[in-house]
């Protein structure tokens, strides 16, 4: 007999009460998993545990692909389909700094916790809830430790799997550490990249406390900040760092900014991109030094609205687990499905702190809600409540 | 002088393992239970709120509900004072204080107190010892050190050790004792024990023991008792019972030099004591348990004196609640 959704919602707490049950084998994931160093471009190691996770499950359909990507496939009841759920499995931590998890009875502390090794944990964990929960899908579940997914790695992971898998794909959900509440439904228009700027080696008197990399890329800023960004669409420059020099009685040689541009609107993130070339030619033919703008991400804006069944039901379910949705943009996974047309959300676990430090943690507790959300949701598309008509 | 040389290349060769050959769990498991055997983990703590959370739920998610190789998980507490019971128990381990197993007898503190009263306490064939300070705890802590004694019945005592004394890119590391180690266990056994010299961390704190075993031998309270186990295996069962697991790295706080000094002073007392019982050492008198060691206060410089008792449990075999409890008799 089909489940209707009200079923689906009637199931809510009792998905939340296994997944409870299993807290341990849920943890011991997310320490084995977060406690391998995963940079982007180097998730290997990390890979290689999802697969074995899969593998153990008895998921005979699973394979590492040729970026990386770690792939379970649970197959359905039905030839329905192929539901794709996806977390990410780089940090933003590289392989010096220390991984080592801690667990309290509230809370799990460590780098990259929760952007995105809790994610990951989840991911590998699926199985055995579903398991426990007697729950069988009528489509396939696609699993997915997606790489390449931060920074420069632009998605090319989960990209290069949408673009390559040859069967339709009825929708995606992406799973982050961090925020539960979080419903992402559509992407913004985004631009990332970044100016660097260098000065000659020889030092050049005639230019006597000038001629420093921090200074140019210091002019390069304040023109930036020049430029008027409209209200609506929404628009906005994100300074994310900046670098540069080596001490305190050395000229810098080079300094560095990185940036993201984002706006609702793709023309406008278009016209803030040829501002900043304008300016970045400008600065360099005065003051003589070399810079270079590289950008080396972009999204497209996009996305299934706020009216979407997807989008409905999936607030139906967060409403039933007394989790406050808090729906919105995002640059994450959600622009590869967009790009590829497919309708896709992306949902946060649990709640954290001090997230892309090295002490980033999160609560236990708000973990459990957030996988019933996750099932929940999945038992939604499933039950084709999720299509429009 | 060639014989021990060939002996102890032949032991190393034999029973030198490394864990990634026993990754197999499930074979693991299934041999365990073909063997009929049952296997207990024991955590001695004190004040290891830190890391004890991580280590119960590592254990007991991977070595009790996915792969069943561990009977139980028990932690024995010497009286922390911080959350560690708490912790441990709300992650689902057994939680013992140290203080109430054998109750009748006179109460002592040490590390060596509550790995002795685990053999009262556990119930298994085998009993894991794990130090609860570890911040990189993962399961082959566990089965790199049980998987010998599964597979090899000859084999009796198993011991981690963290380094690999192999060449590398051309170079030949040491192999990666402590400090105490290599300064005054190998020295000493060196002189007096060589065989025992192909142990590669005689002091590692995470080992797997057969319960006859256990049941037989001392166990010093304090910082003897792995110095102490080796001589007293060794010379009841030949270098042959013992095994040595490669468990790569294992993180956790280092000790202060001075703690180290402690260290070798309570290890030393273990070591004359059974140094004198073998005849070993002829002409030793009772050696004095004050240890002094010197501080610099301004310009002023100062001796401490520490009192360390390297005080010995009796083999299990020799209490009669054990004997009751588990049936067994001194013969």
């Amino acid at each position: 007999m089909e489940q209707s959704f009200e079923d689906i919602l009637g199931s809510l707490s009792g998905i939340r009460k296994t997944a409870q049950e299993l807290r341990e084998i849920l943890l011991a994931n997310l320490v084995m998993v977060g406690e391998i160093p995963a940079p982007t471009f180097g998730e290997n190691d990390r890979m290689e545990f999802v697969l074995n996770r899969f593998k153990e499950a008895s998921i005979t359909k699973n394979s590492v692909d040729e970026v990386g990507n770690g792939i379970g496939i649970l197959e359905g009841k039905e030839n329905s389909g192929n539901i794709l759920v996806v977390a990410h499995a780089d940090t933003v931590f590289n392989t010096k700094v220390d991984h080592t998890i801690q667990i309290q009875p509230e809370s799990v502390t460590g780098a990259g916790v929760a952007d995105n090794s809790l994610g990951l944990a989840v991911l590998s964990t699926l199985p055995t809830f579903l398991e426990k929960l007697d729950i069988e899908l009528n489509h396939n579940l696609i699993l997915m430790g997606a790489t390449r997914s931060l920074g420069r790695g632009d998605l090319e992971g989960l990209r290069f799997f949408l673009s390559n898998f040859e069967q339709p794909i009825k929708a995606g959900v992406g799973i982050e550490g961090v925020e539960l509440g979080r419903l992402s439904h559509t992407s913004i228009g985004m631009k990332r990249g970044e100016i660097t700027c260098r000065v000659p080696e020889e030092y050049d008197w005639s230019r006597f406390g000038d001629a420093s990399a921090i200074l140019t890329l210091n002019e390069v800023i304040n023109h930036i900040n020049e430029i008027r960004l409209p209200q609506r669409p929404r628009t906005s420059i994100v300074m994310g760092s900046i670098e540069g020099g080596s001490s305190f009685n050395t000229t810098a040689l080079k300094a560095k900014l990185q940036f993201e541009i984002r706006s609702e609107s793709s023309r406008m993130v278009q016209d803030i991109h040829q501002s900043m070339e304008e300016i970045v030619t400008e600065v360099a033919s005065q003051s003589g030094d070399t810079i270079h703008l590289d950008i080396f991400a972009q999204r497209e804006p996009g996305g299934v609205s706020f009216s979407h069944p997807l989008i409905r039901h999936t607030r139906r379910i967060m409403d039933q687990l007394d989790i406050a949705p808090r729906p919105g943009p995002s640059t994450s996974e959600l622009s590869a499905f967009i790009d590829q047309d497919i309708p896709a959300i992306t949902l946060g676990l649990t709640h954290g702190d001090n997230v892309h430090e090295t002490n980033e943690s999160i609560e236990i507790k708000p973990i459990y809600t957030g996988i019933a959300q996750i099932i929940g949701t999945l038992l939604a598309i499933d039950g084709g409540y999720c299509e429009e008509d | 002088m060639e014989d021990i040389v060939k002996k102890i290349k032949n032991w190393i060769d034999d029973n030198t393992y490394h864990h990634s050959q026993f990754w197999d769990l499930k074979k693991l498991v299934e041999k365990k239970e073909k063997n009929g055997l049952t296997i207990s983990l024991c955590l001695p703590t004190l004040n290891e709120e830190k890391t004890i959370g991580k280590e119960v739920i590592i254990f007991k998610s991977e070595l009790v509900d996915r792969y069943p190789l561990l009977d139980e998980i028990a932690v024995i507490d010497s009286g922390s004072d911080d959350q560690t019971r708490e912790i441990a128990a709300n992650f689902g381990a057994d939680v013992y204080l140290a203080d109430d197993i054998l109750p009748g007898l006179e109460k002592k503190k040490g590390k060596g107190e509550n790995l002795w009263k685990a053999i009262h306490q556990l119930e298994g064939d085998i009993i894991v010892y794990v130090d609860a300070d570890i911040s990189n705890i993962h399961p082959r802590f566990v089965y790199g050190l049980v998987a010998p004694l599964i597979y090899r019945e000859e084999v009796k005592y198993v011991k981690a050790f963290y380094d690999r004394p192999l060449a590398v890119s051309g170079s030949v590391r040491p192999s990666g004792g402590g400090r105490v180690t290599e300064i005054l266990i190998r020295p000493l056994f060196s002189l007096y024990f060589p065989e025992l010299t192909g142990i590669i961390q005689p002091l590692s704190g995470e080992y797997a023991v057969r319960r006859e075993v256990l049941e037989m031998i001392n166990f010093p309270i304090g910082y003897g008792v792995e110095t102490s186990h080796l001589i007293d295996v060794y010379t009841k069962y030949g270098l042959d019972a013992f095994a040595q697991t490669d468990l790569d790295q294992r993180v956790h706080e280092n000790k202060p030099t001075r703690a180290l000094g402690k260290m070798a002073f309570g290890i030393l007392q273990t070591f004359i004591k059974r140094a004198k019982a073998l005849d070993i050492i002829q002409d030793i008198s009772d050696f004095n348990t004050i240890l002094r060691q010197t501080q610099a206060k301004d310009n002023v410089y100062e001796q401490v004196e520490l009192e360390i008792i390297e005080e010995e449990r009796p083999p299990m075999i020799e209490i009669e609640e054990y004997r009751e409890k588990f049936n067994r008799s001194m013969d």
